[in-house]
């Protein structure tokens, strides 16, 4: 086959031109306006065609490419298969919507600032891809490293603050202990054959023990799983994203938590076959757990991007779910079933990617037009900001999991999953899955108390502050930008039969079947069987259109009032101002005390004789108390022991030196 | 597949239902408070009010906030569509309707949720302490009740292997009288949740203004005239919509097959007899217990949502 | 299928998950007296599925052990306890030593235990359905839980004649009854159990002016 005509290759040709476009970037250093105008849309069209070509190869057999490159002997393997393809479509939709808005919100950077932005971010997403076509070890840690240094960059752009410096050492702490768990799996799973073992080829083909196999697999679960930000490794989310600029935000919780999940799905799907029973428990509680745990914390944030970061983590935590689920099923030979649940995960990535995407978006919007992350200064946004504000609800119930948009479409597919479980041979997971099933539910209902509050507070209501009767609406490629991917959200929405058409593909590639349609009509989505389930958007939409339409008629026709503009009625009250309306944290005090024992509160009372009554309350996670600062602890008491070696005199470090030779020489 | 006179049959039963729940759910709410009145040792103002009062409220002026936003405005007519739309899917007179098909029973969650997220919504966008007190206070006692609802149809869904409502009503009525014991749990977590999700009595007061009660009366404070009539139909409607599935889910014999025209007489007398009685228990039930405190209403539904995954379990367990 | 089953053995079954609900609901009960009117309907329910075990098994011994368990457990011990918290004067709400959702999800999670645990047991077991075993274990765990999570000795004393409701209810359900003679021993010791139990409540009182069994720590040299 030629070379040159392979998906596999136009997309690398596509990499290669961000990268090259970041580094024109870096050679405009003195015009804002050529990098905001030029290179981003440019960038934008980049993306496009990328998706595009990943959508095209979704189809197609495995292509593999051996690349000219790298270390003497250690060519580096490139393989497009429809797993890639997947999260090279995803990366790509996604990142079409995020580049257009930053061509529009980076106009007001110092052009040296935003010069060396560009490349990183560019290298950032070249990164991105080259993790999802790697087909060896060492070209994906490789390119793992790429993504999460250039990210660690982005995250500090502001570094002259030192809380971003913060956030960002956190960020990249976490993200290597992560990659040392990556690698450590890899060198695992080749099985000791030596240096050439290490494409992902040789890992499918090796022997590996039950034991060994589960090893492989924790590690992992936990390398991928701290940069996913999987309970209890999720710390680095919410002092990340707020810290990072907006697009950034977006990319990050968008689609690199997604290259996590590529990775675990990868691992545990492709590269070892030995799945054992135990590992989708493992999963699905694990999962559980950091579905609900971020849920509740984002009920209790107060900065709007913190309140994202943390629905970021209940998010993964449902995607973690899914693969629970697929790989119990898996295990015990349900392979529609494991399908039906890895459509879901394949589905709430995608989905997530727009609708997460989205919302960082639009609270980049927000701030360059109020200059504030605190919610509890904002309200009434909805007057002077009439595109976002569309956009932004078209986003927040995509993410509440409200029919007919599309993150209700993934959750009715997961739920499904769990209906379809009963008649596993192991009790004690049959009864895990109705109370999984629970948590799950429990997870979305709370979502979408946290969706009323991030767009009711911030949106809704009187203006909290005088400044922000001044907020501008976003300009027309911020708009275009944001207007994307709220389209997505919708079609991804309506057309639920066409999407998952798609993800047969993929779930063909992990566990051989593929979850079809049962109906024979194409405006209904019903797995396994019409008799057992069916949805239909598109019916549904036009039901809840065509109920509403006539509804306006009836009362258009019967109506003889008029509408009058007046005040507030209020039960009567007349001193109302804005300050007595809920804040961020007043929105969320009944999840603070309903959940009280999981957080670490602080709260200040003012006395009943203060005349400046403040009430303050700060909301914690107990974790960083419980697991993190003892970690640290422990490190500095033993780095304080490794540094008694340390003594500045050259002799006695020539006498260690001496001492190791010795010693090995014995042991030889 | 159906044949075509099959087909055109659902569809008129489908239409049938539509027009049946719109103009019977004030009758019901009627009916529920002349009970009340009557258990009151009042004597009441007759179960035709709600449609006295709906007449009152569509002839009036209306009055709007000058912040008022266009959420405010359209929110009244998606709460009455999602409502409407929620009560015409569940099979109550007939099992086989068309629209079920598109829709299941997660799907109607959603419908509840769609509805209630804009009632919130609507209720922050002006911007007085009662409206917001009352959003976060609707929302509060939704994120429990929603889950509970969704395990008690889960359960249902369980029993009959569908979470279509035609598909469950079927399986619960039509086949041999069986005893499941999970549908018990079940049916007292819905009773909580049918309580709270229609602001009635431990939870919510439906006929006071008083701060410390307030819940769904404080959402819809700015809203008058037509917008707040409408609210106050999509309210009854939604009474009626989760009595039908209170009906359709633990007392589901009596209803009709698919295209059994001679069925339908009797399926409406059975349903009127259903309905009266499931007022006026709703009413009994109301009528004995007390208010409780705000954070006591967490701990009620906390308990309904564990009943309800209790049940599932039970099912499970016992293999019925 | 369930429907292969004889309506007996639902309605027992039926009522296996009334009782263990009604485990539950004391569990979430704050006040003594609503619990003391839940154990008596545990006691009506334990009567009545013990009668219809009888019935269907045709034991007529099991019928007086029913009759028994009806004029004991549902008239004269809640008559007894009413009129000790009458004078004791206890009528406050119970407190909790856990807050009750987090107590119903220990609740939830000894139920999955004991249907795992009872699961081996049952397919020994002939001619019962699986579940009887485990809800009836699962009700004695429950009731231990409610033993652990209260302060009050009244509410420790119900709790204990719970958790005996439901070894009988094991007994009855699933090994189809013990001798008549075991049967009577039992309930008289309940029944002087009562009533040692109320002598015992007077003289803590007395001794530490509250029913609060914390302030027994202080017997402690």
């Amino acid at each position: 086959m030629n070379v040159t005509a392979s998906s596999l290759f136009q997309l690398d040709v596509l990499i290669l031109a961000w990268v090259a476009l970041g580094g024109a970037g870096l050679i405009l250093r003195r015009s804002t306006v050529a990098i905001t105008h030029l290179l981003f849309p440019l960038s934008a069209l980049l993306s496009l065609l990328m998706a595009w070509v990943a959508f095209q190869s979704l189809t197609n057999t495995p292509e593999v490419l051996v690349l000219p490159l790298g270390l003497p002997d250690l060519p580096l393997h490139q393989r497009l298969d429809s797993l890639s393809a997947f999260f090279m479509l995803l990366l790509g939709v996604a990142s079409v919507g995020v580049t257009l808005f930053s061509s529009g919100y980076f106009r007001s950077m110092a052009a040296n600032v935003l010069s060396l932005l560009m490349l990183e971010y560019h290298l950032f997403l070249a990164g991105m891809a080259l993790v999802l076509l790697a087909d060896d070890a060492y070209m994906f840690m490789v390119a793992w490293e790429v993504m999460a240094l250039s990210s660690y960059f982005l995250v500090t752009t502001e570094h002259e603050k030192p809380d971003i410096r913060k956030a960002g050492f956190l960020y990249l702490l976490i993200a290597h202990v992560g990659a040392i768990a990556i690698l450590l799996s890899f060198g695992v799973m080749q099985g000791g054959h030596g240096i050439g073992a290490y494409t992902f080829d040789a890992m499918r083909a090796a022997e590996l023990t039950p034991y060994w196999a589960s090893v492989a697999f924790l590690l992992a679960l936990f390398g991928f799983g701290a940069k996913a930000g999987v309970l209890p490794m999720h710390m680095w989310l919410p002092e990340a994203h707020p810290a990072a600029p907006s697009p950034v935000s977006a990319l990050m919780s968008g689609v690199m938590l997604k290259t996590a999940i590529y990775g675990i799905l990868r691992v545990s799907f492709d590269l070892l076959h030995t799945q054992q029973w135990w590992w989708g428990v493992v999963a699905l509680t694990l999962g559980l757990l950091t579905a609900v745990f971020g849920v509740m914390f984002a009920a209790v944030q107060a900065d709007m991007k913190r309140l994202l970061a943390y629905s970021s983590i209940e998010n993964i935590g449902i995607l973690l779910v899914g693969i629970g689920l697929a790989l119990i099923f898996h295990v015990y030979g349900k392979d529609a079933l494991a399908a039906l649940a890895l459509t879901a995960t394949l589905y709430h990535s995608l989905n997530h990617a727009c609708f997460k995407s989205l919302l960082f978006i639009g609270t980049g919007s927000i701030l360059h037009a109020t200059g504030e992350r605190n919610m509890g200064r904002m309200g009434g946004l909805i007057h002077h900001m009439p595109w976002v504000s569309v956009l932004l609800l078209i986003g927040a119930l995509a993410i509440a999991g409200i029919p007919p948009f599309n993150g209700f479409v993934s959750e009715w597919l997961l739920l499904q999953a769990f209906l379809l479980s009963p008649g596993l041979p192991n009790s004690y997971i049959n009864m895990l899955v109705p109370v999984a099933a629970a948590g799950i539910a429990l997870a979305a209902a709370l979502a979408a108390y946290v969706m009323v509050k991030f767009y009711g507070v911030i949106f809704l209501g009187q203006p909290r502050e005088k400044i922000l009767h001044h907020a501008h609406d976003a300009g027309w490629p911020e708009r275009a930008g944001m207007v994307w991917l709220a389209g997505l959200c919708i079609v991804l929405g309506v057309a639920p039969v066409f999407v998952v058409s798609q993800i047969d593909h993929v779930t063909q590639l992990l566990v051989s079947t593929s979850l079809g349609n049962a109906a024979s009509d194409w405006m209904f989505l019903a797995p396994i069987d019409t008799d057992r389930a069916s949805y239909s958007p598109l019916y549904f939409l036009l039901a809840v259109l065509g109920v509403m339409g006539l509804t306006v008629l009836l009362v258009r026709r019967l109506y003889h009032g008029r509408v009058r503009r007046g005040a507030a009625w209020d039960c009567g009250f007349p001193a109302q101002t804005a300050r007595m309306q809920d804040t961020a944290e007043g929105f969320g005090q009944p999840i603070r005390r309903i959940f009280e024992p999981f957080f670490k509160m602080q709260t200040h009372l003012p006395t009943p004789f203060d005349t400046h009554p403040k009430y303050e309350a700060h909301t914690e996670d107990r974790l960083w108390y419980l697991l993190y600062l003892p970690v640290q602890q422990l490190t500095e008491k033993l780095s304080g022991w490794v540094s008694v070696l340390q003594h500045g005199r050259i002799h006695l470090y020539l006498t260690y030196t001496f001492a190791t030779l010795v010693v090995l020489l014995l042991f030889v | 597949m159906m044949s075509a006179p099959e087909i055109t049959l659902a569809i008129v039963f489908q239409i049938t239902q539509l027009l049946l729940v719109v103009l019977a759910a004030p009758l019901l709410m009627g009916w529920v408070n002349q009970c009340q009145a009557w258990l009151q040792n009042r004597s009441g103002a007759g179960v035709l009010q709600p449609y006295r009062v709906l007449h009152k409220l569509f002839h009036k002026d209306a009055v709007m906030a000058h912040n008022a936003s266009w959420l405010f405005g359209i929110t009244p007519y998606i709460v009455f569509g999602c409502m409407w739309l929620a009560a015409a899917i569940i099979p109550i007179i007939a099992v086989d309707l068309p629209f079920s098909q598109a829709a299941d029973v997660i799907a109607l969650v959603g419908v509840f949720a769609l509805a209630r997220i804009f009632i919130a919504l609507a209720a922050m966008d002006i911007g007085t302490s009662f409206g917001t007190l009352g959003a976060r206070r609707e929302m509060l006692v939704s994120f429990l009740a929603e889950p509970a609802l969704l395990m008690v149809l889960f359960t249902a869904s369980m029993i009959s292997h569908s979470t279509q409502l035609p598909r469950i009503v079927e399986a619960l009525a039509h086949h041999q009288f069986v005893i499941y014991p999970s549908l018990a749990f079940a049916g007292l977590a819905f009773i909580i949740v049918l309580l709270a999700e229609n602001a009635r009595i431990p939870v919510d007061n439906p006929s006071t203004h008083l701060e410390l009660t307030m819940i769904h009366e404080a959402m819809i404070l700015e809203y008058s005239a037509r917008h707040l009539a409408l609210i106050e139909w999509a309210s009854s409607l939604k009474l009626f919509a989760y009595l039908s599935i209170g009906i359709a889910l633990f007392m589901p014999h009596g209803i009709a097959e698919v295209g059994n025209w001679d069925g339908l007489p009797l399926a409406l007398l059975w349903l009127l007899l259903k309905l009266m009685l499931a007022g006026a228990a709703l009413a009994i039930l109301e009528s004995v217990m007390a208010k409780m405190r705000i954070f006591r209403a967490p701990e009620f539904l906390g308990a309904a949502f564990l009943l309800a995954v209790l049940g599932l379990l039970i099912h499970f367990l016992l293999g019925v | 299928m369930p429907n292969a089953m004889p309506y007996s053995l639902q309605i027992i079954n039926l009522l296996a998950a009334l009782l263990l609900l009604v485990v539950f609901a004391m569990l979430a009960q704050r006040r003594i007296l609503s619990l003391i009117n839940l154990f008596a309907w545990q006691g009506a329910l334990l009567a009545l599925s013990t009668a219809i075990v009888a019935w269907s098994t045709a034991q007529h011994h099991l019928y007086y052990s029913a009759a028994l368990t009806l004029v004991l457990k549902v008239m004269v011990l809640p008559w007894l306890l009413h009129r000790l918290i009458r004078r004791l004067n206890v009528r406050w709400d119970v407190e909790t030593l856990i807050n009750i959702p987090t107590t119903m999800l220990v609740g939830i999670a000894l139920v999955i235990f004991s249907f795992n645990l009872a699961a081996p047991i049952s397919q020994l077991a002939e001619g019962i359905t699986r579940g009887l075993i485990g809800i009836a274990l699962a009700c004695v765990l429950l009731s231990l839980l409610i033993m652990l999570t209260r302060r009050k000795a009244v509410t420790q004393v119900v709790a204990f004649l719970s958790l005996e409701n439901s070894l009988f209810f094991a007994a009855t359900s699933a090994t189809q009854g013990m001798p008549l003679v075991v049967e009577f021993g039992i309930a008289l010791d309940v029944l002087v159990a009562t009533f040692i139990f109320g002598i015992f409540f007077f003289q803590i009182r007395e001794t530490f002016d509250s029913l609060d069994i914390t302030h027994m720590e202080k017997l402690k040299e």
